[in-house]
């Protein structure tokens, strides 16, 4: 059937700054881009353009710019560009709306609450420190805490009954699949992971033979098509992850089509090569929250109670009684990822009309956890958008633990947040498993960039401590007195327990 | 202990629904042979895994064979004026014939115990007007709960009451001294609520008149089932989803007189699909059902045990999302979420199955089967 | 103190005179009244000092028995409780009686025979070993159970299941045998015997196979499965499985040789992808 939209994205080549040296028709792995032999010059298909930026950013002449079609369609206020374009692809295929990554919409209806959020700074009644120079201190653990330590009589302290896990940076890499994700990215993040001294995630497709050794930065998932789930890959990390739910697609399954399931995929999904892996919406034995809680007490049981066993839930209308549940069924760390996080695949109708913003979820949560006194009983782990040091601070201030960030790891590995991770296209070798696409990520490489991001941000945010006047990231965990809030209404602060600047 | 009082503030505060998960059980004496309440308390005991220490309850039916005729409310008071208060306000509209404290085994395992009364009351012709009686019981009992601060009625049957408080199911049973009652019917709750409802009156089982409501899952069609009752003159204040299984089936059986074949197919209706299929007659019936009462359809998963002096019904959402046992023994008809409950006071039943999801399994004293003059109802 | 005994664990009464050692490795363990957290470390206690076979006397609803145990008998006598086999990666289990939800739930390797009937999920998103039950069994039946490689998992049924039988199945083998002489009166209803009493059966099935004893109508199979004729294969499997079902649960000769006789309805998925056709892009 013939579109009726015309192409998103306009293609422009120099052909004055050109040099015919085909890198990016060689770059773009959507067929935007030709080489024309007759004409010698590079000739664009814009309708298959994505405007992934791949072949601008390895043109040796910065010859090529993209450009937003802005005309497109018609301008209208109600019948917008996006809107006209989304239903023709429905005219023209009956099918759902599918996209990738973290919802799009702009802050003008949906606000990003972190930058109405204002950090604090000590003058003169409380002196400021230099982390630079003075001990500065980021370590973070999660696990359950009793409410007091126990001392036997020879003064030794009891073993606690729950395990932990320490962080010298509380950053981690959110899950992400080997399927959705390449094994180069899986191998990157369980590298700088490792050189961090912070967890990576597996996600739901298992764990690569090769990536064992990096057990002590592993969490491994648990999702609802048990993809690669097997008593040796519960006992290989440090942390176990029930995933019930993500912010991109809050009660939706997922899908990994069979086209994507290779050799690799296959051994580490444990299904056979081409065959869809399908995760249902719900885990089938969880039902209920009594199913949830015997899931993490199976786990604990096939784990010798030695892993801590986490929760992940999409930040949705209930959060907050829901992560009170999650904390009585006997979970460890309840993870809330919020309306903003990304995905490789999400119906585009769920990403962007679904859940709660992450800073209001989280607000909610912790005052709940508090009000019931079972916050020491779980560590809470946030995440759906986080961008900035400033990001993490602000979510340690309204009460995180800790932050599991996504999106930003891919786009430190190249991620232009394009949107088509669904195709498995990939031109950065990220969310592709096509093995010439994949090489595109060095593992080496991958990890210096993953890594140094993490320290650029944990060094900031040393600074944010030492311009608050603390230098221990306890001090600022839950300070809600230190974050102010601008622009935002009266419930809004409520809700999220901050005074208004000025006040 | 705190009474959220009105109890409409405590959703205003929170905005929210109150999410709980459970394991349940029930059986019922069909010869009205009496057990003593130590089985119910061992039964619901094996599945403490499914509840979390904060609610547990019990109801129990011909506990009170002296006063078999009375209303016997059970009260809940936080303090003495509101005891005084309600005892007025009783005194007003019903004939006291005995009040007496609940006893109570002060060494179990509970937490906060209000102040717990019970009162047998006959209701004099005159003071009811315009409304049939038990419409007048059950609107006087809300009276009690909606106005009286610190005041609350947990149950209002006859000849039955309802036991539940904050702490697990075994020790609330202790508490109670439930092995001093003996019963023809009992019912049990364990809960798992997602928060804390410190509140004993909060706990279920639900009641109201003879209804007793245990209920396990999440009724995802709340807001919709709530506002059609409301349309009704159901209050549901207390924000569970028990309450509104309890209205439902009272608007559907007691006051709309529809069987509970009829009702099983309202809650949890067929799929279209299947609706089509049906042979002519059936399909007209089952379509009209669920055309005319598709607000009430329970959508979500759920499994309830409901129960009455006379009858016993379990059922669970037609998908089956949540577990139902049952098992039968002479006559001895037992319901659950968990088989290994019923074999810990029933070792080897005769018979034992899964009933299937959205088919009510359903039983009724032999007595009341005699006068209806029809089969023990069985479905499944 | 055995060097399994985890120190998370160390608040778990460990009760040793719940343990006879039968010698030979053959070890007794009273379950009465344990709570599964007491039972599976009692067990993980007695496997890490040698037991190789396990009589579990009076066991009623404890879970997860046998997850995290090396590969060894386990017999159980009393009603097993949810998640029986859960994760479990080569124990033989037999249990006399019947077993709740979730009857080897993502199990890896192994068997579970079951003297009675299961709940809803048996053979939730198995992987490997086998599980057979002499009677019925519930709600989504073998539901999402997957194959890797030399691991084909087989769910044996000697009735009928409720049901959402083998939905999303992904793998292995899942047969029901439909016997009437198992089948509790009250639990299907009146319906003809040869009648399969489940519906959505195969629904979001794609890979796998299913072989029902009787008939099945149209609207009572989901949309990604079909009936399709047999091959020789699917009879030496059915056979195959036939012949170990009737050992277990010494069936008579002439209903082993009924079972065989009989015709089967064998499906499996119209397409390994059957949600291609759902996006618009």
């Amino acid at each position: 059937m013939i579109s009726y939209s015309s192409p998103e994205f306009e293609v422009e080549i120099k052909d004055d700054l050109c040099i015919r040296c085909g890198a990016c028709v060689v770059n773009c792995s959507f067929d935007a881009l030709e080489h024309d032999e007759d004409d010698d010059r590079i000739v664009a298909n814009n309708r298959n353009c994505v405007d992934c930026r791949r072949c601008a950013v390895f043109c040796p002449t910065l010859a090529i710019n993209i450009y937003e079609n802005g005309l497109a369609f018609r301008k209208h206020g109600l019948w917008t560009n996006r809107a006209q374009r989304e239903i023709n692809k429905q005219a023209e295929t009956g099918g759902v709306l599918l996209t990738s990554c973290g919802n799009e919409l702009p802050s003008t209806t949906h606000p990003i609450y972190w930058d109405h959020l204002l950090l604090d700074a000590s003058q003169v009644t409380n002196p400021s420190i230099d982390p630079l120079r003075e001990p500065m201190e980021l370590r973070t653990y999660l696990g359950s805490k009793p409410d007091a330590i126990e001392i036997d009589d020879q003064g030794k302290v009891k073993a606690p009954n729950r395990p932990s896990v320490a962080l010298e940076t509380p950053i981690m890499f959110a899950a992400m699949s080997f399927g959705a994700i390449s094994y180069n990215v899986h191998k990157s993040l369980a590298l700088a992971a490792t050189e961090a001294g912070t967890l990576y995630n597996t996600g739901e497709g298992g764990l690569h033979p090769s990536l064992y050794e990096y057990g002590d930065n592993t969490i491994v998932q648990v999702a609802s098509g048990r993809y690669g789930v097997f008593d040796e890959y519960l006992k290989a990390g440090q942390m176990i992850e029930i995933k019930v739910g993500q912010g991109a697609k809050p009660g939706i399954g997922g899908h990994l089509p069979g086209e994507k399931i290779d050799a690799e995929i296959s051994l580490t999904r444990m299904i056979p090569e081409g065959t869809d892996a399908i995760s249902p919406a719900p885990h089938h034995d969880v039902y209920s929250i009594e199913d949830l809680r015997q899931l993490v007490m199976s786990l604990k049981e096939a784990t010798n109670y030695e892993k801590l066993v986490a929760v992940k839930i999409a930040a949705v209308h209930n959060a907050a009684p829901i992560a009170s549940g999650i904390a009585r069924a006997g979970a460890d760390v309840i993870v809330i990822d919020g309306f903003r996080g990304g995905t490789g695949a999400t119906p585009t109708v769920i990403r962007d009309n679904v859940g709660i913003p992450i800073e209001l979820a989280l607000a909610a949560v912790d005052d709940r956890l508090r009000q019931e006194g079972i916050r020491n009983q779980v560590s809470v782990v946030v995440s759906g958008g986080i961008r900035n040091s400033a990001d993490v601070a602000k979510a340690i201030a309204l009460g995180a633990d800790a932050v599991y960030i996504g999106t930003a790891a891919l786009i430190a590995l190249g991620c232009t947040v394009c949107q088509r991770c669904f195709t498995g296209k990939c031109a950065w070798g990220l969310t592709t498993q096509d093995r010439q696409l994949n090489k595109r990520v060095n593992p080496e490489e991958g990890s210096e960039r993953l890594y140094n991001l993490l320290r650029g941000w944990s060094i900031e945010i040393k600074d944010i401590l030492g311009a608050m006047g603390v230098n221990a990231i306890e001090s600022l965990r839950g300070n809600r007195l230190r974050l102010r809030g601008v622009g935002l209404d009266e419930e809004t602060l409520k809700i999220l327990g901050v005074r208004p600047a000025g006040k | 202990m705190s009474f959220p009082k009105h109890l409409s503030s405590s959703w205003q505060l929170h905005g929210e629904k109150i999410i709980a998960a459970c394991g349940l059980i029930g059986f019922m004496n069909r010869d009205k042979s009496l057990t003593d309440g130590s089985d119910i308390i061992k039964a619901i005991a094996n599945m403490k895994e499914r509840s979390n220490g904060l609610g547990g309850g019990f109801a129990g039916y011909g506990i009170y064979p002296d006063h078999a005729d009375q209303y016997a409310f059970h009260l809940m008071y936080m303090d003495e004026s509101a005891r005084v208060t309600t005892e007025e306000f009783l005194h007003e509209h019903f004939s006291i014939v005995a009040a007496e404290i609940i006893p109570t085994d002060p060494t179990a395992h509970v937490h906060n115990p209000p102040l717990l009364w019970r009162y047998f009351v006959d209701v004099e012709a005159a003071s009811v007007v315009n409304e049939d009686e038990s419409d007048y019981v059950v609107r006087l009992s809300l009276e009690v709960n909606d106005r009286i601060e610190g005041a609350f009625v947990s149950s209002c049957g006859k000849n039955m009451g309802i036991f539940k408080g904050v702490g697990y199911p075994e020790d609330v049973g202790e508490f109670f001294r439930l092995y001093d009652y003996k019963g023809y019917t009992w019912l049990s709750h364990g809960r798992f609520p997602t928060n804390t409802q410190g509140w004993w009156g909060g706990c279920h089982p639900f009641g109201l008149l003879d209804w007793a409501v245990v209920h396990n899952g999440e009724l995802s069609s709340y807001g919709t089932n709530m506002r059609h009752l409301e349309m009704y003159d159901y209050k549901c204040t207390l924000m569970t989803d028990t309450e509104v299984v309890a209205y439902t089936i009272d608007l559907l059986m007691r006051k709309h007189g529809l069987p509970i074949e009829m009702v099983e197919k309202v809650i949890a209706s067929p799929l279209w699909e299947a609706i089509d299929r049906m042979p002519e007659d059936e399909r007209v019936v089952t379509e009209a059902l669920r055309r005319v009462y598709g607000p009430l359809l329970f959508n979500g998963p759920f499994s309830f045990i409901i129960a009455d002096s006379e009858r016993m019904i379990g059922i669970t959402d037609r998908i089956r999302l949540r577990p139902l046992v049952v098992a039968t023994h002479g006559p001895t008809y037992y319901l659950s979420s968990e088989e290994a409950s019923i074999r810990e006071i029933c070792p080897e039943p005769e018979q034992i199955w899964m009933p299937r999801g959205g088919q009510a399994a359903a039983t009724e004293l032999y007595e009341t089967a005699k006068t209806t003059n029809k089969e023990e109802v069985v479905t499944g | 103190m055995s060097k399994m005994i985890n120190p998370m664990q160390a608040d778990v009464a460990l009760d040793r005179s719940r343990v006879t050692d039968h010698g030979k490795g053959k070890v007794e363990v009273n379950a009465q009244d344990l709570t599964y957290r007491e039972l599976n470390l009692l067990l993980r206690v007695v496997c890490d000092e040698g037991a190789k076979h396990l009589l579990l006397k009076n066991v009623n609803g404890q879970r997860y028995i046998a997850t995290d145990l090396p590969p060894v008998k386990i017999d159980i006598e009393g009603c097993a409780g949810n998640d029986l086999g859960v994760f479990m990666n080569g124990c033989e289990i037999t249990v006399n009686s019947n077993c709740q939800d979730a009857v080897g739930n993502t199990m890896n390797a192994g068997s579970i025979i079951v003297h009675g009937h299961s709940s809803d999920i048996a053979g939730f998103a198995m992987r490997g070993g086998k599980v057979y039950i002499r009677d019925n069994s519930g709600y989504r039946c073998g539901i999402h159970m997957k194959e890797y490689e030399d691991k084909i998992p087989v769910l044996v049924v000697g009735g009928v299941a409720h049901d959402f039988l083998g939905e999303y199945m992904a793998g292995g083998v899942l047969l029901l045998l439909n016997r009437p002489s198992v089948q509790g009166a009250t639990e299907f209803g009146e319906m003809p015997s040869d009648l399969i009493p489940s519906h959505h059966i195969g629904t979001g099935m794609h890979g796998g196979v299913i072989y029902l004893r009787g008939r099945v109508e149209p609207y009572q199979l989901g949309a990604e499965v079909a009936p399709v004729d047999f091959t020789d294969k699917d009879t030496e499997t059915l056979h195959h499985e036939i012949d170990e079902y009737c050992n277990h649960f010494e069936v008579s000769d002439d209903e082993r040789q009924e079972l065989k006789d009989s015709e089967y309805v064998k499906l499996i998925p119209v397409s390994h992808r059957p949600y291609g056709k759902m996006y618009a892009s």
